[in-house]
């Protein structure tokens, strides 16, 4: 069990305002990592840099041991890194098929097939509704294919910015059974979370951030039980 | 039998423009810009046919091939030395610098063939005459090429990977690259098409006017961009059916209103539909999101 993703040092600035400072940490294989912390505190930020859409000043970004810090966002997903956006940004003019495809862009041959079924085994609802606009999916089956979109990449990291935003509590819980089914069938995650409770329940390890630094880390269990992140994240 | 060949006249001056707004509607769509050099894009086609039929005696449709190949080329090098550089202005930049590269196209034409008009003999020559009407071979092919080239284009956007790839950078650019799409190469790539279909059109629009000068792009393009606007800009079919419409609608105003009014009738009907419908004909209102 590598280090299949290694954040060391980053800097990312928005014009003047630094939004992330220096931070460092990492992922291993077959892990699910989450990032918590409030609104604002740049954990989307973080995913962003890390796909290459926003650069960091310093540091390196190491994936399956390669510096990926300088490389466009497209070649960063043919190495193997998928991120599902925040907000899902599936494309709402193009049938549930069409995105499907669009996540398989990267790939070729019978592969595509292969996966495709994978992810329609893992979504039912998704197959049931191939052929329709995405746009006219509910907020959950959008969140569902914009995971099947990305796993349709086969990635060696999924990176889920926000998965359970704006889906209501039982919809949520839905999100978080197919992160635990994908952490069951090996796929290593990096999960983005305001709802810290959710995130920590399937996190092997959690890292706390506030205002672009890290403030804490440690297992989901251990954070979970610690007081200053019951106080400002579990109400209570 | 008039009114007939009025309509014929104006669907197939309609073709041209269709063809035209195909390239402005599908930049548009993919870059979110306004490509004003498109119709000077066009003149350079006519130019290069031109040279290449006239000084190079080459016949026709290696001649169309020449043009189309020497537009794809500046296409993709305008793309990428003008608005490239500007992916992230605000859209004013891209919009001056669009007007730019037309003047410069329009005076380096100048410079390198003169600005006096010069002779265009039509590629193919001879009417069809059916009964009393007589439709010219021109007439026949634009309209031709204008259905072939829809149909292509719907099936290349529809079906084929880098057609999707299109779509795909044309509604979220950002999620696009997270699918592991080269979003610069697909805007060249939507530039290559548009300035390949503005040879094509080039060709067709001179051998209507026999006649090519270093601004004989302008006015079309103008036009044809209205046609874009008319038909719901971003949309495939609209600058189809929005070409097809506005060359009917200024082939009928000259025939039966005004020859000297017939332009000011058109933008007038673009005015009307702007203000009726502002996403034009097929075009989808996309409120902004909250």
């Amino acid at each position: 069990m590598g280090e299949i993703l290694k954040v060391d040092n980053i800097n990312v600035y928005y014009g003047a305002i630094h939004a992330i400072k220096g931070i460092s940490f990492h992922v291993n294989e077959g892990e699910v990592v989450t990032l918590i912390g409030a609104n604002g505190a740049g954990k989307s930020t973080t995913l962003q840099t890390i796909s290459g859409l926003l650069r960091s000043r310093t540091g390196s970004i190491e994936f399956c041991g390669e510096n990926i810090s300088k490389l466009p966002p497209h070649k960063i997903v043919e190495r193997g890194l998928a991120q599902v956006p925040e907000g899902r940004r599936i494309f709402l003019q193009m049938t549930v098929q069409e995105n499907l495809d669009m996540g398989a862009y990267t790939q070729s041959g019978g592969s595509v097939e292969a996966e495709l079924e994978k992810v329609f085994a893992q979504f039912p609802r998704l197959k049931e509704r191939r052929k329709q606009v995405a746009g006219t999916l509910s907020g959950g089956e959008q969140q569902m294919l914009a995971m099947g979109r990305a796993l349709m990449s086969r990635p060696k990291l999924l990176m889920l910015d926000e998965p359970s935003m704006g889906l209501a509590p039982i919809l949520v819980e839905q999100i978080f059974e197919i992160i635990q089914r994908l952490h069951e069938s090996g796929t290593t995650i990096l999960l983005v979370e305001q709802n810290a409770q959710m995130a920590l329940s399937v996190a092997d390890r959690a890292y706390v951030m506030e205002t672009g630094t890290i403030s804490l880390s440690g297992t989901g269990k251990e954070l979970a039980e610690s007081d200053s992140v019951r106080r400002a994240y579990l109400g209570g | 039998m008039e009114f007939l060949s009025y309509l014929i006249s104006g669907v197939s001056l309609g073709s041209v423009y269709a063809i035209i707004a195909l390239g402005y509607t599908m930049v548009y769509g993919i870059a979110k810009m306004l490509n004003f050099a498109h119709g000077d894009v066009i003149m350079v086609g006519g130019y290069i046919s031109l040279l290449a039929m006239t000084s190079l005696g080459l016949p026709w449709p290696v001649a169309v091939i020449l043009a189309m190949v020497v537009c794809t080329v500046l296409g993709v090098v305008i793309e990428g030395l003008a608005y490239r550089p500007l992916r992230a202005a605000p859209s004013l930049a891209v919009l001056i610098t669009a007007i730019g590269v037309s003047y410069f196209l329009q005076n380096a034409a100048q410079l390198l063939w003169g600005a006096s008009p010069r002779a265009y003999t039509p590629i193919v020559s001879g009417a069809l005459s059916v009964g009393r009407l007589s439709i010219s071979y021109v007439s026949l092919m634009t309209i031709a090429v204008c259905i072939i080239v829809m149909i292509a284009l719907t099936v290349f956007t529809g079906k084929s990977k880098m057609g999707k790839a299109m779509r795909a950078c044309s509604e979220d650019k950002g999620a696009a690259q997270l699918m592991g799409i080269n979003v610069n190469r697909t805007i060249s790539l939507t530039f290559a098409i548009g300035s390949a279909l503005a040879a094509v059109a080039g060709v067709l629009l001179c051998s209507f006017n026999t006649s090519l000068m270093p601004t004989t792009g302008s006015m079309p393009g103008i036009k044809a961009f209205t046609a874009a606007v008319f038909g719901g800009i971003g949309s495939i079919p609209g600058a189809f059916l929005g070409g097809i419409l506005l060359g009917v609608i200024e082939a009928m105003a000259k025939a039966y209103i005004s020859t000297q009014l017939a332009n000011s009738i058109v933008f007038a009907v673009l005015i009307i539909m702007l203000l009726v419908r502002p996403a034009g004909l097929l075009g989808k209102f996309v409120p902004e999101k909250v």
